[in-house]
Formats: C-alpha cells, structure tokens, sequence
C-alpha cells in the first residue's frame, strides 16, 4: 500500500503521465480533477490548510517513479481549486494558496454545532480557546488555520449568530456566542 | 574622350597606351618641326636616322631604352661625306638601342639630333694605340649598313623585318674631341651593341609606355647592365619600371577580361528581351482563347512553356489550367516513383526523404523543392493512390490514400499495452522500430494519437515517452476504485510485478471513501 504518512494514496499516483500536464483538452481536464480531488482529500486528512508552492509539498512528488510536479502544472491545478471556490490565492504572486477543503460556511456550520455541543451559547470565548482549547480537541476544529477561523466567524457574526469583541490590548480577540 | 589606337607592329591588338606613345612621339616630333622648319629639309637628306627631342633637349627614349653613356664634344663623321654631313661638336648618348647624337646649342650650322640604331651597326673596331692616336683625339670607328637609298639603315621603320636590307656599309667614325672617357665608352659601347636589347623589345607584346618618363631617371654612367646584358633593376629606376610593367600588364588583361563580360553582357540583354517577349507572346496567347483553337496553336504554346520551364522561367500559365504539361508529367513520374519507398517505410514517408530519393534516382536534371511541392499538389487532380498530407506539427507526408489512421492506432494501442510498455511507456523510437516506419514519422503518429485521446504523454529527464491513456476509466468521485477487468487493472497488474507500484495485488478491491 502506498502511502505518504498515513495517507493512502491512489493507484494512479504511480502513473508517470499523471505528474505531467496534458496537452490535449479531454486528458487534462481529467487529470485536473483526480488532482483536485487528491489534493483536498490529502489536505483534510492533514490538516494542511496552505500550501507554499515554492516550498516542497509531499503530495506534489512521488519519489518511487521519479516525477514531479513542475511549477506550471502546481499552478495549473491551484487555479482549478480556486476557481471551483475550494482554494483562494493569498497573494498576488501565487505563491501561497489556502485550501479550503471546508467551505467557510461548511466551518461555520461546524462551529455552530460545536457550540451547540458544548453548551456554548450563550458564552463568550477567545478565539484562540476556539482552536486548541480543551473542548476542540478531537474536534475539526482543533488546530485550524486562524485565518479561516476567523472568516468563519465573520460569516457568522454578519448573520448574527456572535459577535466578535477586541479584548484588552494584549487579549487575544473574543467571541460572544448568541446561537 | 579617349579613343583607341592600334599598335604599330600588332594590328589586332588595342591599346589606349600605344595611342599614349603614337601622341607623344607626334607632340615631340610636331615641336621640333616648329623648332627647326629648316633642318627638316636638311635633316632628310641626312646620312642618318632622325633622332625625336623633347622641347627641353632631352632625346625621346624608346621604350626599354636605357641612357649608357655620354660624351660631349663628339663629331661624326660618315668616311663617305661627299654625300652626307657630317655632324661636329655635339652630345653624343649611347643607349642600350642606339647612339644618339645630339646637336650642342653652341653649334655653328643648327643640325637635327640624328641616331644610329645600334641594330644598323655591323662591326665596331677596336681602338688601335698607335702613335698616332696619342696625339689626336681619340677615335672610335664603326661599320654601319646603309640601306638602298643610301641613309643609314633604319630597322625600326616600315615593314620591321629584321634582315639588313643594306647591301654596302660605311665606316663612320666618331671623334671625341672633349674630355670624356674614351675607353669607358668603348666597351660600353661594345656592351650594347652585343646586348641586342632592340631584339628583345621588338618580341615582347606590350604596348610601350611614355618613353621619356622611363628614360628620365637613369643616369648615366655604369651599374645598369647585368651581365647578361639585361637590364638590370636598379634603384628608384628600376623600381619605377618594375611598376610600370606590372601596370601595364594588369590593364591589358583586364582590358581582355572586359571585351568577353561586354560581349557576353550584350548576348544576355538579347536573351532576356527575347524571353520576355515569348512570356507576353504566351500571355496574349492564353488569355485570348477560344474555343476554336486548333492543335497546333495548342502544341507549339506547350512548346514554348516547356521551353521557358527549361531555361528557369515559371509559366505564366495559371493553376486553373492544370499547370505546365512539365508539372503534370512530374507529378506522374513521382507518384510512379514513390509507390516503392513508401512500401518500404510502412505507408508514410517524409516529403524531404522523398525529394531526396528521387532527385538521387533521376541522377541528372535535379527538380527543386518547388517542382517536388507542386507536382505533389498536382495528385489531388489526378487518380493516383498517393496523397500529399500536412500535421499539425507542419511536417509533410507522402501517404498512400488507402492508409487508414485508425489502422495505426490499432497497432499502436496493441503496442502500448504490452506489459513493458505499460510499466515504462514507449518512445518514438520504439513505435519506429515496432511499426517499421521512421522515428519522425512514428513521433507524429504519437502524437496523433495522444490527440485522439489514446495516449498520454510523460515528459521527463528521461525523456519523451508515451503511455496508455488511463484517465478515462478513473471516476473522480471514487478514485480508489478500479473496476476488475478494465485497462487500470491491467496497468496495476503490469506495474507491480517488478515491485515498482508497491500496491500490491490485494488492493484490487474497491475501498470507498
């Protein structure tokens, strides 16, 4: 069984023309998609929320069969996921992508029966507390990238489900639940 | 304007040189004329030879004529001189040609300058030291042949045959009554005289330059005669001869050179006018058909198209009309030709491997790739079974019609499904070698069919390699999952019996996520 951690990999990762970018329209758009798909599943699994494309990412070689990825084809496959709204650019380089292999409103969704679960509603809670405090342990939402935390909670303040508050100068910022 | 002159003793040859020389020894001889109107009346009754001047004194030196020696103060004195004058107290000038005497202007009765050709001279006595030529001036005595009206005999004049026409001679003696180097002249004079440099003027073809200006520099006295009696290339003289030699040499092959371009130029105007009006002639000639025309308009039109074709001019006859009668039959002779090496290489063969063979087959009278590229157009016209065909990778291709693309890919497939080829892929190399057809062909093959979606292509440091296209049996949505008799089954099974895959043979089954 191939793996990349604990992370099984599918048959197909071995196959040497996966890991270069078709030319012809059909083949590409196929392989676009077992790349997206890969790419999220591993990321989820990961819990890989950026990937740094100059930096090395595990998934994007395969060291059995010698190929990888070239830059071009990161790229290529990147610019599928964002503009399917899993992925977004974080700069205009592109040179940092943030997986969105939750939809923010998937996290909020999650962040809502999180509070629900822990009998949160009507408590206030820092958003730091959210993501590696004691309840979110073995929860989704323990260690999550703080940058879509917090647009998730913007999401749900903006329907009016909390409200997000500065703290002291040194506090981290608080979350008032009103689920 | 400068016109042209012919030399005196070669009639064919043109020389604007000779002409230079003709106008200066004219210049000079016009001068003297003026100079001394009376002496000419004189002079013509003269014993010997005229000898041309220059304005300022100086004599008109032959060509190659080179000053020896000088003595002043000389009297020549013919022993006949009941006839002829005799000429007192003047310069006289041995040259390599001739002695040269000219009149002192102190001298009583005005003379003309006179010469001897040295070729006149028959026998020069030695000097006899008696005791008698102590007290007198010295003497040199010498023997020149007179010709038939009784003047010394001129061998440079009229018809230039060299045999003495002179049938008796006189002794003329030379009386040196100045201070000059008797002896010294004397073997200088014998020199010359044995020299026969006249001979070797005489023979040598090029026109002659202007005679003063070679004559200028030398000096007098010894050093130029080697001992062959050639003239020697001494000092600023010699090097100025040397460059008037070359110079004269280089303009009369240069003037050869050119009459042949002229002419030639001339012939290819007319050759090109004529063509040009053939061309018109053909123009009219088809624009103005009828239907009524009859063959033999229709024969002789062909004629003059094959004959344009011949001489490298296209026919202006337009594509509507199939072309020159040439293009046709090329383009039968090619499709005849090529039926073989098309055999031969599997169906399909480069257009530049076919232009070559044939032009290496037809030895003599080469097509150019123009002719190869129309006359292969030409076949859509035609029933013959081969086609001309274009990728999109810009390289052409004879094929023959009956070959079918999806035959190849048929091979192909069977190819790239092989366990080797599904493990490593295949090269153009490889499909070359399996599909007996030549690797840039095999290439567009490939990627013909990468295009059809049959193959994948895997760019590495290893190179450029195809695979069996597995994309299509992977559903994104299960990608785990691998039907059980499908292409990715086989490729798993290839894969992981050298242990490459590391999947192992259980992992078959479907596992849903």
């Amino acid at each position: 069984m191939q793996k990349l951690g604990d992370f099984k990999l599918p048959h197909f990762f071995n196959y040497p023309p996966y890991f270069t970018l078709q030319p012809v329209r059909e083949t590409r758009e196929k392989q676009i998609q077992l790349w997206k798909e890969l790419i999220l599943d591993y990321c989820r699994t990961q819990k890989i929320f950026v990937i740094r494309l100059e930096e090395e990412f595990p998934l994007f070689s395969n060291s059995v069969i010698e190929r990888t990825l070239s830059h071009e084809a990161r790229e290529a496959f990147l610019s599928a996921l964002v503009a399917e709204g899993r992925a977004e650019w974080l700069d205009k380089g592109r040179r940092n992508c943030l997986i969105l292999w939750h939809r923010i409103q998937e996290w909020a969704d999650i962040i809502v029966n999180f509070v629900k679960d822990n009998g949160f509603e009507d408590s206030v809670m820092t958003v730091e507390e959210i993501r590696s405090g004691i309840e979110s342990r073995g929860t989704e939402l323990q260690g999550i990238d703080r940058t879509i935390l917090v647009r998730a909670l913007k999401l749900l303040e903006h329907k009016g489900k909390l409200a997000i508050f500065k703290g002291t100068s040194t506090d981290d910022e608080g979350v008032k639940f009103s689920v | 304007m400068v016109k042209y002159s012919r030399e005196p003793d070669n009639p064919t040859k043109w020389s604007y040189l000779s002409m230079l020389q003709n106008l200066e020894q004219k210049k000079s001889f016009l001068i003297s004329r003026k100079k001394y109107p009376k002496l000419i009346a004189a002079g013509m009754s003269n014993f010997f030879s005229k000898a041309e001047v220059t304005s300022s004194g100086r004599p008109v030196l032959l060509h190659n004529e080179v000053e020896c020696h000088l003595l002043s103060a000389v009297d020549l004195e013919p022993e006949d001189h009941r006839h002829f004058s005799l000429l007192k107290s003047g310069l006289l000038i041995l040259t390599t040609h001739r002695l040269i005497w000219l009149p002192s202007s102190s001298a009583s009765t005005p003379t003309s300058a006179s010469a001897i050709p040295l070729a006149a001279i028959s026998h020069i006595f030695s000097s006899k030291k008696s005791l008698k030529s102590v007290f007198h001036s010295p003497r040199i005595r010498f023997q020149v042949l007179v010709s038939s009206d009784g003047r010394v005999f001129d061998p440079s004049s009229g018809s230039g045959s060299s045999s003495g026409s002179g049938s008796r001679s006189v002794v003329v003696t030379a009386v040196i009554r100045g201070k000059g180097d008797c002896d010294g002249f004397l073997v200088k004079f014998w020199d010359s005289w044995r020299a026969r440099a006249w001979e070797t003027t005489k023979t040598s073809s090029s026109g002659s330059g202007s005679a003063s200006g070679s004559g200028a520099a030398t000096g007098i006295g010894g050093g130029l005669y080697s001992s062959d009696g050639s003239v020697r290339m001494v000092g600023v003289a010699g090097i100025l001869r040397k460059e008037q030699e070359m110079w004269e040499s280089t303009d009369k092959s240069l003037q050869d050179a050119f009459q042949d371009l002229n002419a030639l130029m001339s012939k290819a105007k007319e050759m090109v006018m004529l063509a040009e009006k053939m061309r018109q002639k053909l123009l009219s000639g088809t624009s103005s058909q009828t239907s009524g025309t009859n063959d033999e308009d229709m024969g002789s039109k062909e004629e003059m198209q094959d004959w344009l074709l011949s001489v490298g001019i296209i026919s202006p006859v337009t594509k509507e009309s199939a072309g020159a009668l040439y293009h046709q039959q090329l383009s039968r002779q090619l499709a005849d030709f090529v039926r073989i090496p098309l055999e031969s290489a599997g169906g399909m063969i480069n257009l530049i491997d076919a232009y070559c063979l044939f032009n290496r087959a037809r030895g003599t009278e080469l097509i150019s790739p123009d002719d190869m590229l129309q006359a292969c157009s030409l076949w859509e016209k035609f029933d013959v079974p081969v086609m001309l065909r274009k990728f999109d990778s810009g390289v052409m291709v004879i094929q023959n019609k009956s070959h079918s693309d999806e035959e190849v890919f048929a091979r192909i497939k069977s190819l790239v499904t092989k366990p080797e080829a599904l493990r490593t892929g295949i090269s153009p190399t490889d499909a070359a070698m399996t599909l007996g057809i030549a690797p840039a062909m095999a290439k567009e093959h490939l990627l013909t069919a990468e295009s059809k979606g049959l193959l994948c292509r895997d760019i590495s440091p290893d190179g450029f390699r195809f695979y069996i296209n597995l994309f299509p049996e992977i559903d994104p949505c299960n990608m785990y999952f691998v039907k059980d008799y499908g292409i990715c089954s086989t490729w798993i099974k290839a894969v992981s019996t050298t242990g490459a895959g590391g999947l192992g043979i259980g992992e078959r089954s479907s596992t849903f996520r």
